[in-house]
């Protein structure tokens, strides 16, 4: 058997993923490129074309410019209320002494079992007009009230932060998990105190997985449509919802196609971005043996 | 510097007790060695004199001041981990600045402490490395730096030799007593190594399943063990069972079937009770081998463990197996043979039959 020369080998081992991902990612999205240059002249109705009429209409429309500047603009809230709420539970699930440990992560994985849809929904059984919400604040005498939380904004970030919060904390968990537990007693008995030795040790080394878990909520959420869409008003749509209508509503499926293209483009340059001036390479050069 | 006491300190996790009443006096600047095998309490006691525990019962003070309620940070201790446990993203500099930060030392004082500690552990000049581009011997420098350079007033070891090689321990070992008779801290190291401990130490406690066995001079736990556990954890030594004859004002005089009546100095039986059984401590190398027919006790080599200048035998005399650790002079004794075995009264020791050794 000839010997496979050394430097070829992780190409062999790759050849799989990559086959995988060039039939099921790269052509497809290569024909909707190609599609985002054809003419819908009616419902339903394309002609193979290559003109730049789409791409024209999304760059001088600014009803797609206020899509865009929602989807940044929300993307960026659930991902830090994310970071804030799901830090929590993930030190607290590291640090513990308690012995049953993978009951706590179980828990984190309990919600996948229902359907993400389902899950969404039940949000309208809590903050509806009948919902449990406003039952409560009528058992209490309050009733007169009839607080109006459903389909605004609101209900759209609790609705994210419901679904995509596990994901922030089962990154941050990984990297809390993986710190010496020496560190924080070390730090202490050099002077610092409890929050002083969070914020200089255990902070800063957990980063690498709040930046990981940000980025997945944020690219999550960028890409959502289905959350508003059950969730929100009229007004509360995203970037996501502007491809759900082209394509299933007004049938122009070129111009769902250039705006899915877009968001693609779009996300993609964040992430691109995001890894450039997160210093993951500083962290790595920290950890590295 | 300071002195550090504790009083019936007591620590328990649960059901299990992992120190029991433990009465130390640490003095001002001495260096002590908390001696015993794994899970004897060790680190539980350094835990709690640094703050990291609180003690179940009992009192911990320092420079005459009870600590028990004084948080972790405001103790002033330089704790040496038995991992190091230094700060993977920082550098060496800001490692060891990392206690500056929380006491009054100006910016431009920062920067020549910190070299002025790299300097004391001999690695001048690898501020801007990060420790994991350090080997672990220069890693467990830098947390030794990082401990010291904040002028603690008591310093706490961790066995922070265990994870170096042979010869890079000895090393380390010298050259860490060197640095604290040098600035002269109060210092407590953990070990579960004897020579380790006999080498550094002015004074050794050894512990045994959270109990305190005995305190004292390395010389004196070595060769005035009071219990059969301190005897057979310092060094190779054989225990035979014996019975009091008599007593006078210098001796105690112990009869064994295999050596007959020996006379053991009264201060080599400060343990020894009232009773008329005893065991008799000797350790292997004060047991000289002769060619048979020089007196003494008669016995069979049964193995020889050959140590460049030192033999190690493993004997029997009669049903009793005994060991004997001797310098090898022209050519060692050999397996089967009959030898005779001497020993010198002055270094055996009477220890009380059965205790500690729990
Ligand atoms: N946090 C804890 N919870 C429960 N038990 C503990 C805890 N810490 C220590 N123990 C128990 O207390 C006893 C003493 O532990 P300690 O760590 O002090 O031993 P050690 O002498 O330092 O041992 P080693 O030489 O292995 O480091 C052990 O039986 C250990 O299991
Ligand atoms: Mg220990």
């Amino acid at each position: 058997m000839p010997a496979i020369p050394a430097d070829r080998r992780p190409w062999i081992l790759l050849t799989p993923a990559l086959l995988f991902i060039t039939a099921l990612v790269v052509i497809p999205m290569a024909f909707i490129l190609v599609y985002s240059f054809y003419e819908n002249i009616d419902l339903a109705v394309d002609v193979p074309a290559f003109q730049f009429g789409n791409w024209q209409d999304l760059l001088s429309d600014s009803y797609y410019h206020t899509a865009i500047w929602k989807t940044l603009r929300l993307s960026v809230i659930v991902t830090v209320l994310a970071a804030v709420l799901g830090y929590i539970p993930a030190y607290v699930i590291a640090m513990t002494k308690y012995r049953h440990k993978w009951l706590l992560l179980l828990l984190l994985i309990l919600p996948f079992w229902v359907s993400f849809i389902i899950r969404t929904l039940s949000w309208i059984h809590i903050f509806g007009n009948q919902g449990a919400l406003n039952g409560l604040l009528n058992l209490l005498g309050l009733g007169d009230l009839e607080v109006q939380l459903m389909y605004t904004e609101f209900t759209v970030i609790v609705g994210f932060i419901h679904v995509f919060l596990p994901y922030m904390i089962l990154n941050v968990y990984v990297s809390l998990e993986g710190i010496d537990p020496n560190l924080e007693p070390a730090a202490r008995t050099l002077g610092a105190t409890p929050w002083q030795a969070f914020r200089e040790v255990t902070l800063p080394l957990s980063l690498p997985g709040l930046a990981a878990g940000s980025l997945l909520v944020f690219v999550l959420t960028g890409g959502s449509y289905v959350t508003p869409l059950i969730l929100g008003g009229p007004s509360d749509f995203l970037f996501g919802n502007l491809v759900y209508d082209a394509v299933v509503t007004e049938l122009n499926w070129p111009m769902g196609a250039t705006l899915s293209f877009a968001l693609l483009l779009l996300l993609g340059s964040v992430v691109i971005l995001y890894s450039r001036f997160m210093g993951m390479d500083q962290l790595a050069k920290a950890f590295g043996r | 510097m300071a002195r550090v006491e504790l009083k019936s300190v007591r620590k328990s996790f649960g059901a299990v007790v992992a120190v029991q009443g433990a009465d130390v006096v640490f003095e001002e600047g001495s260096f002590t060695t908390l001696l015993g095998p794994s899970g004897c309490g060790k680190t539980t006691i350094l835990r709690m004199i640094s703050g990291l525990e609180t003690p179940t019962d009992g009192d911990i003070l320092i420079g005459g001041k009870r600590i028990n309620d004084v948080p972790i940070h405001k103790r002033n201790l330089g704790l040496v981990f038995q991992n190091y446990a230094l700060f993977p993203h920082r550098t060496i500099g800001e490692n060891i600045a990392f206690g500056l930060k929380y006491r009054d030392v100006a910016k431009a004082d920062m920067a020549r402490k910190v070299t002025e500690a790299l300097d004391i552990v001999r690695l001048p000049g690898v501020e801007d490395r990060y420790p994991s581009q350090l080997s672990g011997g220069q890693q467990q420098r830098i947390a030794l730096a990082r401990a010291i350079v904040i002028e603690p007033d008591v310093l706490l070891l961790d066995e922070p030799l265990s994870a170096l090689d042979a010869n890079l321990r000895e090393e380390m070992r010298v050259e860490l007593k060197a640095i604290q008779d040098r600035i002269g801290v109060t210092s407590i190291f953990v070990t579960h190594d004897q020579s380790e401990a006999l080498a550094m130490s002015d004074r050794i406690i050894v512990m045994s399943a959270g109990r305190i066995e005995q305190i004292g001079a390395p010389d004196e736990v070595y060769n005035r063990p009071v219990s059969e556990f301190v005897a057979n954890f310092l060094g190779a030594s054989n225990l035979l069972d014996a019975q009091v004859i008599s007593r006078d004002r210098e001796h105690v005089v112990l009869e064994t079937a295999e050596f007959g009546r020996t006379p053991v100095p009264l201060s080599h039986a400060a343990s020894l009770g009232d009773g008329p059984a005893a065991k008799l401590m000797i350790r292997a190398e004060k047991l000289t081998l002769a060619p048979v027919g020089q007196g003494g006790a008669t016995a069979k080599v049964e193995n020889v463990d050959y140590q460049g200048q030192l033999a190690r035998y493993f004997l029997r005399v009669g049903d009793t197996p005994m060991q004997a650790m001797n310098m090898i002079d022209g050519k060692p004794f050999a397996t089967g043979e009959t030898v005779s075995l001497l020993l010198n009264p002055d270094a055996c020791a009477a220890l009380p039959p059965k205790t500690g050794a729990s």
